[in-house]
């Protein structure tokens, strides 16, 4: 028998989730510190963060979310094919990265928009897949973030193995912040049903490898609800493999900070791998394609429309004096040039020549690929189709 | 220098090879280590080049190939070991959709050194799952190189082609032929610009000269194919034998050469032959030599079933008696 009805909210009537206890909270929900239950070891882990350093934060989530609405409005004009939006996934996204030192490397999902914005990758490369004029985007070796996967857990290996990579490096449990190097990789409640995920945590496990798993239970896989993927709470999905694991409020950006700072201080100390369950909710649709009025209330969105992640750290900068009125209109002025900026970059991307199809597929040559191509080009010369791409206006 | 070795031992030196000549070379799959491997072709290269080089993974296909990438993505260069061909489906996920890919989806930007060496193969009277060729389910993936040797010779300057190749190969080792002997020279490990362009990997070999029939091969059935051509020796008929080595890319320039001399063709393999490589053989064969064919392309393969008992699979793998019965067919036209 299932544990719930399928298609039935994740939580109560009210739209409230089922009980998250434990969740390491730094900030409640209306802005407030919070110490109790004792987190203090959380809490030492934000001391040093100051008023301007949570302006930057509070910057980078309203920053991502505006990426997140010109980019869903770019594929309601038809510039996008596709876009998996992140709203309501930025305190999760932006507190992580914070937490993360420049040599640290990322392993994506698809949906990591508010990550590779603290990762300073350039906004229209970020779309150039959702766009179909790439299949990556991005350079990884220039922002240490690894291309978008969409295979559902298959970059969880890749990150484990990376960071056995690392461990060969001798690149771990030197103390010092500068070298050692670490792990994260993102990925969502549906994912932890796949194989690779629990593979990956076997391999990090037994090798005590560098890696973060970084889990966002946004609470939907498409329009299954965490109660479809697993009848016991993820974050103890960990425990069985070895690895140590905690669940945070996915929310609260100082939080998912905190408990980030501490897996990788695990991880560079050679202390191996950390599972961490980040408790949010997919504000928005799965993707452009997905129509979550089938498969949940309006409740429930609206019991989370109340906890905006973004909306607490504004709270909590009122509440201690860091909000600025000048800062705010700056930031927002900010936004409004980063939506121009993908509104016109994007519409520049023009597509890649027909015969970039033949290209990289070998990285030394392959016959049968040489001779597709020359057959190709010569059909395109006889026909008189233009293999030049089709310009900046496309 | 040359010695003789069997055709097991000469891949043990070919990764004994890579490993000694380039540090980022890791070997790693179940019971590689201590064990040597189940077929002792890793026999005493962890003694030799350490638990971090050498590695034991848990028993778990999809995260070997998965952390073999990851280790790539790092500039190592993993050679996997995957136990038995009917084993492989597991990682086939990470092997199509990730390893295949990533050097085409990053435009150039990474590279995937990653060799998968599978046994394969029948023969051996094996229990189900180990005796089977899914060797043309990976040539149909663009950005995978398929290779498989059919001699000791080449089963070493392959592997060290492979290793040192910037592209991911699937390196299915013939298993039946694990114990034969024949005289290896070795060289130079190879650059990765050496690798890319090396003839082993690109290239296939004539095994034998004649006039009246080409017989193609790889792997197992090569030794297959020279028996058939001695049989046919004796009663006047001279086969040229042109051992494949690489299916992914097919060297359809080599079988030409030859079909154009013979005017007939038999393409022999393990795996079943419907739409196996001798498939895409036949129709190049018949693209590039039609006007020089005095008969269709013939095909004797495994059938269209599950890998049969052992106790039946003499009656499945093609036999000599079989590639005869094909000749015959084909110099009846």
């Amino acid at each position: 028998m299932p544990h719930t009805t399928p298609g039935a909210p994740a939580g109560g009537p009210d739209g409230a989730p089922a009980d998250v206890t434990p969740l390491v909270q730094l900030v409640s929900p209306t802005g407030e510190r919070v110490v109790e239950p004792d987190n203090a070891a959380y809490r030492s882990r934000v001391d040093h963060l100051s008023a301007g350093d949570l302006r930057d934060m509070y910057r980078d989530m309203v920053l991502t979310r505006r990426f997140d609405d010109e980019a869903t409005a770019l594929q309601r004009q038809g510039e996008l094919a596709l876009y998996a939006q992140g709203r309501g996934q930025e305190a999760a996204q932006v507190g992580s990265a914070y937490a993360l030192a420049p040599q640290d490397f990322v392993f994506p999902s698809y949906r990591e928009h508010g990550v590779l914005h603290v990762r300073g990758i350039d906004p229209v490369d970020r779309l150039r897949m959702y766009r179909g004029q790439d299949h990556g985007g991005w350079d990884p070796a220039e922002s240490n973030v690894h291309l978008y996967t969409l295979v559902i857990g298959s970059h969880v290996l890749h990150a484990t193995g990376y960071a056995m990579g690392i461990q060969r490096d001798g690149l771990v449990g030197h103390g010092d912040p500068e070298r050692d190097a670490a792990v994260i990789t993102y990925f969502g409640d549906g994912a932890t049903s796949q194989g690779d995920v629990s593979e990956g945590l076997v391999f990090a496990g037994v090798n005590s490898a560098p890696v973060v798993f970084f889990c966002q239970n946004n609470q939907w896989a498409i329009s299954e609800p965490t109660s479809r993927q697993s009848p016991a709470p993820l974050y103890r999905r960990g425990e069985g493999f070895g690895v140590p694991s905690v669940r945070v409020d996915g929310n609260d950006v100082l939080a998912c900070y905190a408990v980030t700072a501490e897996a990788l201080e695990r991880a560079h100390a050679g202390g191996g791998p950390t599972f961490i369950e980040a408790y949010t909710y997919r504000m928005g649709a799965h993707t452009t394609s997905d129509d979550p009025t089938r498969y949940r209330e309006r409740a429930e969105e609206e019991y989370w429309r109340q906890r905006d992640p973004i909306d607490r750290v504004a709270a909590l900068l009122r509440a201690e004096d860091g909000w600025d009125e000048a800062w705010a209109a700056e930031v927002d002025a900010e936004a409004e040039a980063l939506g121009e900026r993908l509104r016109t970059g994007v519409r520049e991307l023009g597509a890649p020549p027909a015969t970039a199809m033949f290209e990289h597929v070998y990285a030394t040559e392959h016959a049968q690929v040489t001779a597709e191509r020359a057959w190709f080009e010569q059909y395109e010369s006889e026909t008189g189709h233009a293999t030049a791409g089709t310009g900046a206006t496309r | 220098m040359s010695e003789t070795l069997t055709f097991a031992r000469a891949i043990t030196e070919g990764l004994r090879s890579a490993l000694e000549s380039d540090p980022k070379v890791l070997v790693m799959g179940e019971d590689v280590g201590r064990l040597g491997g189940v077929f002792r072709v890793t026999d005493g290269l962890q003694k030799d080049f350490g638990e971090d080089r050498v590695v034991d993974t848990p028993l778990a296909e999809s995260g070997i190939v998965g952390t073999a990438i990851g280790l790539a993505l790092r500039g190592y260069r993993p050679v996997c070991e995957i136990q038995f061909d009917g084993f492989v489906f597991p990682a086939y996920d990470q092997i199509t959709t990730q390893l295949a890919k990533l050097h085409y989806r990053s435009r150039g930007r990474l590279q995937l050194p990653v060799v998968i060496r599978i046994p394969y193969g029948g023969g051996i009277g094996a229990i189900e799952h180990h005796s089977e060729s899914p060797e043309a389910l990976f040539a149909h993936t663009p950005g995978l190189r398929v290779v498989s040797p059919s001699t000791p010779q080449d089963a070493y300057d392959m592997m060290r082609a492979a290793v040192a190749s910037p592209d991911p190969v699937l390196f299915f080792e013939p298993k039946g032929r694990y114990w034969t002997k024949g005289d290896v020279t070795t060289g130079a490990y190879p650059s990765a610009d050496d690798a890319g362009r090396a003839d082993v990997l690109n290239r296939a070999r004539v095994a034998r000269r004649g006039d009246d029939v080409t017989l193609v091969a790889y792997g197992p059935t090569v030794a297959t194919a020279l028996k058939v051509a001695d049989a046919l020796a004796a009663e006047g008929t001279s086969a040229d034998v042109v051992d494949l080595r690489a299916i992914s890319p097919l060297d359809v320039t080599a079988v030409a050469e030859s079909v154009r001399r013979t005017g007939r063709c038999v393409v022999v393999h393990e795996a079943p032959s419907f739409l196996g490589a001798g498939a895409e053989v036949a129709a190049r064969v018949t693209e590039e030599c039609f006007h020089s064919l005095e008969a269709p392309v013939l095909r004797v393969g495994g059938f269209h079933a599950p890998y049969p008992v052992a106790k039946l699979e003499h009656e499945f793998l093609p036999s000599v008696d079989r590639v005869l019965d094909a000749v015959d067919r084909a110099l009846a036209y």
